[in-house]
């Protein structure tokens, strides 16, 4: 593929939710380009019916027995929020009131 | 023995305390005045737990008293790396991101636990590069770590802090985890041994996670007997880590003694790499003549994939680390950036690019690339199929020969910014560490002699799955056989006025 352009750089980086200030942009954008030729070479490999790994060592995934446990005190799980409410994480507008947003509120919309 | 008591093995160190010759305290204040004097030097601590440690001593000490075991670590003092979650003191992975934020005193690793429960006092925690990416050590948001050995280069990475403290007697032992070489890497740059075991052989309950196929947590040491006593006391199945295979801890006091007569040897063909320093060529054959004189054979073996081990690995990894990272989002620890009116978006999006440095934003894009719709087969799924013809060259290898060697890097320690400006040039330090973690296999890196300049060179030994002793009784061959242990740093790098 292609060199990434500076628009590629912006759409990955808002998908990983990535603030990137201008001269990261570009300087990802050389990074980026420069690496991606070396994974290139994968494409020389014959891997027509190979099975992907997905685990260093085959295993199956283990259920534990369904039983109550202790919970996270509520001290230790919210104790070091950055923001908080009460017992509860605070966070910034996920949902605004119809007409007092700028429409593109969160994780709920459209991103 | 004429050894200052920090330069003394963990394991007689363990003995002398067990015996009652040596309080845990007492060894423990000469750690701590060890760490005090030479650290400024070399900034491997990111935190000291002096008080912590000196209540763990006292209880070894205690339960001596009581003619109680305290277990066969008992006041060995250890080192953590960073990514290690020790409830009650600091854990940052050695990121802005995580600055300040202690765990509850509820949450340790299970690793951590168990060191506790052998004896063990845990004196700090170690630098590294941010989340364990990087071969350098100089990704670190706190500092960069420098090699005892010479303190204008790199102690590698990403267990930087880990393979100088280890190197230069500020703690007996670390712990420190492998992605892709960064126990290894490090252990060689420093001249000491450093253990990566099988996938899912050490649990990984509270180490923070960067690519969960790949991440182990593993020793480094001065001794190849000091690595198997910490390997020893921290493998073995956890039900709470669901990658964590279902085999009981190995015992491993014969192979430490058994000699390296009947093991065979193989070369890989494909890794005779140009870009290989020619002294660490000529460090590594010596080790195999080494080997060969105490009854091993060497022979060629092939890798046919060994070229690819690169891509493989820098599609495989950072995919893993993009999805893994997602936690970090400034809402239930950590830092949180922008203004109180931005949107959950922005706050995600901000807090990230202001806690996160450049190597890890690098990783988590390439990531994010190689995942994304339309991309992902073509990328992520493809580098999984290599890594099965991967894993399959390694299988065949081992139906022919029982151990891998190479050196474990290319070269000795680099200069302090010698390679920052270009990562591709970074990456390739880990082009024969790569192999063993992408195949799930253990892999050791031992001391095999030093380059006209006084720089330390490491082999790398390669076994089979759960074959941790092979790697050891081998290991534990040469060592015997040699004196490159013996060597500590110059001394003068670690006196006077700091400077890391």
């Amino acid at each position: 593929m292609a060199a990434l352009t500076r628009e590629d750089v912006l759409e990955i980086a808002r998908l990983a939710r990535l603030h990137l200030e201008d001269d990261e942009v570009e300087r990802l954008r050389g990074e980026l380009s420069a690496i991606l030729v070396h994974m290139e070479r994968l494409a020389e490999v014959d891997t027509d019916g190979v099975e992907p790994m997905t685990h260093a060592v085959p295993m199956q995934l283990r259920l534990r027995a369904d039983e109550p446990g202790a919970a996270l005190p509520v001290e230790d799980a919210v104790g070091q929020a950055p923001d908080r409410a009460d017992d509860f994480f605070q966070v910034p507008h996920i949902l605004r009131p119809a007409g007092s947003g700028d429409g593109r509120g969160g994780a709920g919309g459209p991103t | 023995m004429s050894e200052p008591l920090h330069y003394l093995p963990a394991t007689e160190l363990a003995r002398r305390v067990r015996a009652r010759e040596l309080s845990a305290l007492e060894l423990l204040r000469a750690t701590l005045d060890r760490i005090g004097a030479a650290d400024p030097h070399l900034g491997a601590f990111l935190h000291v737990d002096a008080d912590g440690a000196e209540r763990q001593a006292a209880a070894v000490d205690q339960a001596l008293a009581r003619r109680d075991d305290p277990g066969p670590l008992a006041g060995v003092p250890i080192a953590l790396k960073d990514v290690i979650v020790t409830g009650g003191v600091p854990t940052t992975a050695g990121s802005r991101i995580l600055a300040g934020w202690v765990p509850p005193a509820s949450y340790s690793a299970t690793v951590v636990e168990r060191l506790r429960a052998a004896g063990a006092v845990l004196v700090g925690k170690l630098n590294l590069d941010e989340f364990a990416m990087g071969s350098s050590n100089e990704n670190s948001a706190f500092h960069p770590v420098r090699n005892p050995w010479d303190l204008e280069r790199v102690p590698g990475g990403s267990s930087g802090g880990a393979a100088a403290a280890v190197a230069a007697g500020l703690c007996a032992g670390a712990l420190g985890t492998d992605t892709g070489g960064s126990i290894r890497q490090p252990a060689a740059l420093c001249g000491v041994v450093g253990l990566k075991p099988t996938y899912g052989r050490v649990p990984r309950y509270g180490v923070v996670a960067f690519a969960s196929s790949l991440d182990q947590v593993g020793p480094l040491a001065r001794t190849v007997g000091d690595a198997a006593l910490l390997f020893e006391a921290i493998a073995g199945f956890d039900p709470r880590d669901s990658t964590s295979i279902q085999e009981p801890a190995p015992r491993l006091a014969d192979a430490l003694t058994r000699g390296a007569r009947g093991l065979r040897i193989g070369r890989p063909r494909e890794l005779e790499l140009p870009g290989v320093d020619l002294e660490v060529t000529a460090a590594v054959d010596a080790a195999l003549d080494v080997l060969t004189h105490l009854g091993a054979t060497v022979t060629d073996v092939s890798l046919p994939h060994a070229a690819y081990w690169l891509p493989a690995y820098y599609l495989v990894a950072p995919a893993e680390a993009s999805s893994n990272l997602a936690r970090y989002d400034g809402v239930r620890y950590g830092m949180r950036a922008g203004p109180p009116e931005q949107s959950l978006n922005d706050m995600y999006a901000r807090t990230r690019g202001a806690g996160f440095g450049a190597e890890v934003k690098r990783r988590i894009m390439l990531g994010t690339f190689a995942l994304r719709s339309g991309y992902y087969d073509a990328y992520y799924r493809k580098a999984q199929q290599v890594r099965a013809l991967i894993a399959r060259d390694h299988e065949r290898a081992f139906a022919e020969v029982d151990l891998i060697a190479t050196p474990t890097s290319p070269t000795p320690a680099f200069r302090l910014g010698e390679k920052t400006q270009d990562p591709v040039t970074m990456y390739l330090t880990d082009v024969f560490t790569m192999g063993a973690p992408l195949a799930g296999l253990p892999a050791i890196s031992v001391p095999c002699g030093f380059t006209p300049e006084g720089l330390p060179v490491g082999l790398q030994l390669t076994a089979r799955a759960l074959d941790e002793a092979t790697l050891l009784r081998a290991a534990a061959a040469y060592e015997q056989a040699t004196d490159h242990g013996l060597r500590h740093p110059p001394e003068q790098n670690l006196a006077g006025e700091g400077r890391a």
